[in-house]
């Protein structure tokens, strides 16, 4: 197939990944809203023999949101249904999405991250196999409407403002650094992404009886995901500086990206210590975590679009 | 005796804090966690104002810029060195704050943990149900059985009197202190290199040279310890420079790839070599690596006096106007040129094309038409005689810039010049020739010592902080019920908080292996 031709398929393909994020969290959506499904998930996959006490405390909080939930009420035998589909839908996205990152690698016969564009794609696909990944080993699909919002806002806002025709990259980003340094900044902002959203959710989630899972839930969900995604950004940024030696003759230089991902670096360092300082846990930790968060949005859009620098390869008009 | 006690338990009491008392204070407060977590929140806030505001050593022309449109900003902007965030004087008392809270946090860890790694894992606790994990089987199971089941699983054994202790996990805190031990050694990398090495730029036309002395910098910014002579003494030629575009498509005129040609001396002896010096692949000599930065046009003229003399001759550089078209702006002087001095505006074109309109515009930035149009041009004192420091990318200072007679200038700007082609001006003032084109590339050399420090240091950073984020901390006990019963007891516990759910499939397989023996459990 010709590179136009692959480039226009791949486009396709990004957009049936927007229409199958959305229609699975419509489905994730239902699922919360009308079934028990956290609670039964739970029990059934019983995989967490000792110690599973903030599930069960969250099972309690689902249930007694809706009075007729109540024990012995059976929620709509579709609402579990609806789940199941959602992740199915969820996964199809997914493969829909990874087919628009390949065809227009081939398209344009180089990694397809070299521009925002490209970028933001990529992100989204990482953010969906990191939840989708986590809901293999453990029942999470309560964040599954989130992090299908979060994709399709990401994949929507790539469409519709950052979208830039296939084509080649300026020499600088010729290099097979592009390959490391940018494949590890988009697992670990994949996976901040997740944590993220659970750290909203366990700011929205108030004191009393909700819908939403625990907040150890969803503490342990963001903490787990933070632990794997620190060390990937260490190694991102690491993996910066040695390109940044090759291409622009000195490892750091203090150019707004790097800046930047150094606050984020930084801050994200801030919530590891605050969670195991004293009066800093849950709560506070969690807002640092958020703070972390936007500082990695900032680099990640903000920095490319409002602050001109060496790393302003965004092709955003 | 109870006077005497009395007396003892009121001297530490607020009232005779002390000297020693208030310098013990300040090193726990500065060593607390809290005060680490603030300083951490402090240097990231810190570095906000290095992305928002120009830097001198990133962007030095938007700062000379701030200073010339805003000038009483830029003033307090530079007494609060926002100019120089990341050398300034409050971001190093942030960071030398934030070190020495972390020596102070991590020297009595580290004394903890070598203490920690000779000692035996602790006896079993009286009961093992009360732990988070906790397990009760029938099995045929002896103390030492136990323990060798467990030491294959990489435990840490102790035995008693029918009890196992195990734990594991050590590498856990070995990666953390690695950890933070390895960004102080990449501080004192980052210090090294900004002490002993040096950075310079200079810009070299096709058919010039360079070799490596302080005087031929265009820009040179040593560190403190650099002399004259520490510089590595290699000069190179360049022979030719090259760059491809994109031709068709939205992306048309984009760059896809530049080489320039260079013929190497790596020390004055030393047999010449070539190299091709691209962009992501520096030419390194002994430790100096030389990085091609950017390119642009240095068309080549020749200056005829109203004498008829040739005033002057060679290639001037031009700065890239547009990018997209390489249209470039020149300035010409001939300081020389008699009766009066010379001096001309230009606009270089790569691809030269008239537009509807009769001006003309360059449509590609390779070379394929390049043209070249005469702006204006004007005869007078340039001042450069004159001692001052001069551009050589302006014509003149602004106050002598009043004082010259045009010659060319404003609406009768005449067609564009090809190769080859030259301009009389008029009464028989001089005459100005367009011969060919060269193009000029800007190379960035720099020297730093602290480079492969750094980078081993980031290395073990990176394995370390993995190490110590995955790895969680355990201990398992099993009691062997007295005579011969065949009931074990096996209760866990992880020392790593968050972990519990992980450590639930560890703590079932261990106690597979114990009630199976560790063949059968695979």
């Amino acid at each position: 197939m010709p590179a136009d031709r692959l480039a226009e398929v791949s486009d396709l393909f990004v957009v049936a990944a927007v229409l199958l994020y959305l229609f699975s969290m419509v489905g994730f959506a239902l699922e919360l809203a009308f079934g028990r499904a956290r609670s039964d998930g739970a029990a059934r996959r019983g995989r967490v023999p000792v110690a599973v006490g903030g599930a069960a405390g969250g099972a309690e909080a689902a249930d007694g949101a809706r009075p007729d939930a109540e024990e012995g009420v059976e929620p709509p035998s579709w609402a579990p249904k609806a789940g199941v589909a959602a992740l199915v839908l969820g996964w199809l996205g997914w493969a829909a999405n990874l087919a628009a990152i390949v065809t227009r690698g081939l398209a344009v016969d180089r990694w397809p991250w070299g521009n925002m564009y490209e970028f933001v794609v990529a992100i989204c696909f990482a953010a969906v196999t990191a939840f989708l990944v986590m809901q293999v080993r453990q029942n999470v699909r309560f964040l599954g409407p989130f992090v299908m919002v979060a994709a399709t806002l990401g994949l929507g806002f790539a469409v519709k403002v950052l979208y830039t025709a296939a084509g080649p990259v300026v020499p600088a980003l010729n290099s097979y650094w592009v390959a490391i340094h940018v494949t590890a900044a988009i697992l670990a902002s994949g996976l901040f992404i997740l944590a993220g959203v659970a750290g909203i959710l366990y700011l929205v989630r108030g004191d009393g009886l909700s819908r939403l899972p625990s907040r150890a839930d969803l503490e342990r969900v963001a903490h787990r995901a933070i632990v794997l995604s620190f060390p990937v950004w260490t190694f991102a940024v690491i993996a910066g500086a040695l390109w940044a030696d090759k291409a622009w003759g000195r490892y750091w230089g203090w150019d707004p990206k790097e800046v930047w991902a150094f606050i984020t670096w930084v801050a994200y360092a801030a919530y590891l210590h605050a969670r195991v300082t004293a009066g800093w846990r849950g709560r506070a930790a969690t807002i640092v975590q958020l703070i972390a968060f936007g500082c990695l949005l900032f680099n990640l859009i903000g920095v490319n679009i409002f602050i001109s620098g060496l790393h302003s390869y965004a092709d955003v008009n | 005796m109870a006077v005497k006690e009395m007396e003892k338990e009121r001297a530490p009491q607020p009232a005779g804090f002390g000297v020693l008392g208030w310098v013990r204070w300040f090193w726990r407060t500065l060593t607390s966690m809290k005060t680490a977590l603030i300083l951490l929140f402090l240097f990231a806030l810190a570095s906000v104002p290095g992305s928002l505001v120009p830097q001198r050593g990133v962007e030095p022309d938007k700062v000379a810029r701030l200073f010339q449109d805003n000038p009483t900003l830029a003033e307090w902007y530079d007494r609060f060195q926002l100019f120089d965030v990341f050398t300034s004087v409050w971001f190093a008392a942030i960071y030398l704050l934030l070190f020495t809270s972390l020596i102070g946090c991590v020297l009595p860890r580290t004394a903890t943990y070598l203490r920690e790694l000779r000692r035996r894992p602790p006896a079993a606790p009286r009961n093992l149900s009360r732990l988070p994990h906790h397990a009760a089987l029938t099995a045929d199971l002896t103390v030492e059985e136990a323990a060798r089941r467990l030491r294959a699983r990489r435990f840490r054994v102790d035995t008693g009197d029918g009890w196992v202790a195990a734990e594991k996990g050590y590498l856990r805190e070995t990666g953390n202190l690695l950890f933070h031990v390895s960004l102080l050694g990449l501080l004192v990398a980052v210090g090294i290199g900004s002490l002993f090495g040096y950075r310079g730029n200079v810009l070299v036309v096709e058919g010039d040279g360079f070799a490596n002395t302080v005087a031929n910098y265009d820009r040179f910014i040593p560190g403190r310890e650099v002399s004259a002579e520490s510089l590595e003494p290699f000069s190179f030629e360049l022979k030719d420079f090259k760059a491809t575009y994109q031709v068709q498509g939205d992306k048309r005129g984009q760059e896809l790839d530049y080489s320039a040609y260079l013929r190497v001396n790596d020390t004055p002896t030393a047999p010449a070599r070539d190299y091709e010096l691209k962009v992501n692949e520096p030419l390194e000599i002994d430790g100096t690596q030389t990085y091609l930065i950017g390119h642009g046009y240095a068309p080549v003229f020749r200056v005829t006096d109203g004498q008829g003399q040739v005033a002057f001759e060679g290639p001037v550089p031009c700065l890239v106007e547009h990018k997209p078209t390489l249209t470039s702006g020149c300035v010409v002087k001939a300081p020389d040129a008699r009766p009066s001095q010379l001096g001309f505006l230009l606009r270089f074109l790569p691809t030269s094309v008239p537009l509807t309109d009769g001006t003309y515009a360059s449509a590609f930035p390779g070379e394929l038409q390049p043209e070249v149009q005469v702006l204006a041009a004007f005869t007078g004192d340039f001042g450069v005689r004159s001692g001052r420091p001069q551009s050589v990318y302006e014509l003149a200072p602004p106050d002598l810039m009043k004082k010259l007679k045009p010659l060319v200038m404003g609406t009768a700007v005449p067609r564009p010049l090809a190769v080859g082609k030259s301009l009389d001006l008029p009464d028989g003032a001089g005459r100005l020739e367009f011969t060919g084109v060269k193009e000029w590339v800007t190379l960035q050399i720099a020297y730093d010592p602290g480079r492969m420090p750094a980078l081993i240091f980031a290395g073990i950073a990176t394995v370390s902080i993995a190490l110590s984020l995955m790895i969680r901390r355990r201990r398992v006990w099993v009691r062997i019920g007295g005579g011969g019963s065949g009931t074990v007891e096996v209760g866990g516990l992880t020392r790593t908080e968050g972990s519990a759910a992980g450590f639930a499939e560890e703590f079932d397989d261990i106690v597979q292996v114990l009630t199976a023996g560790d063949r059968d459990a695979r």
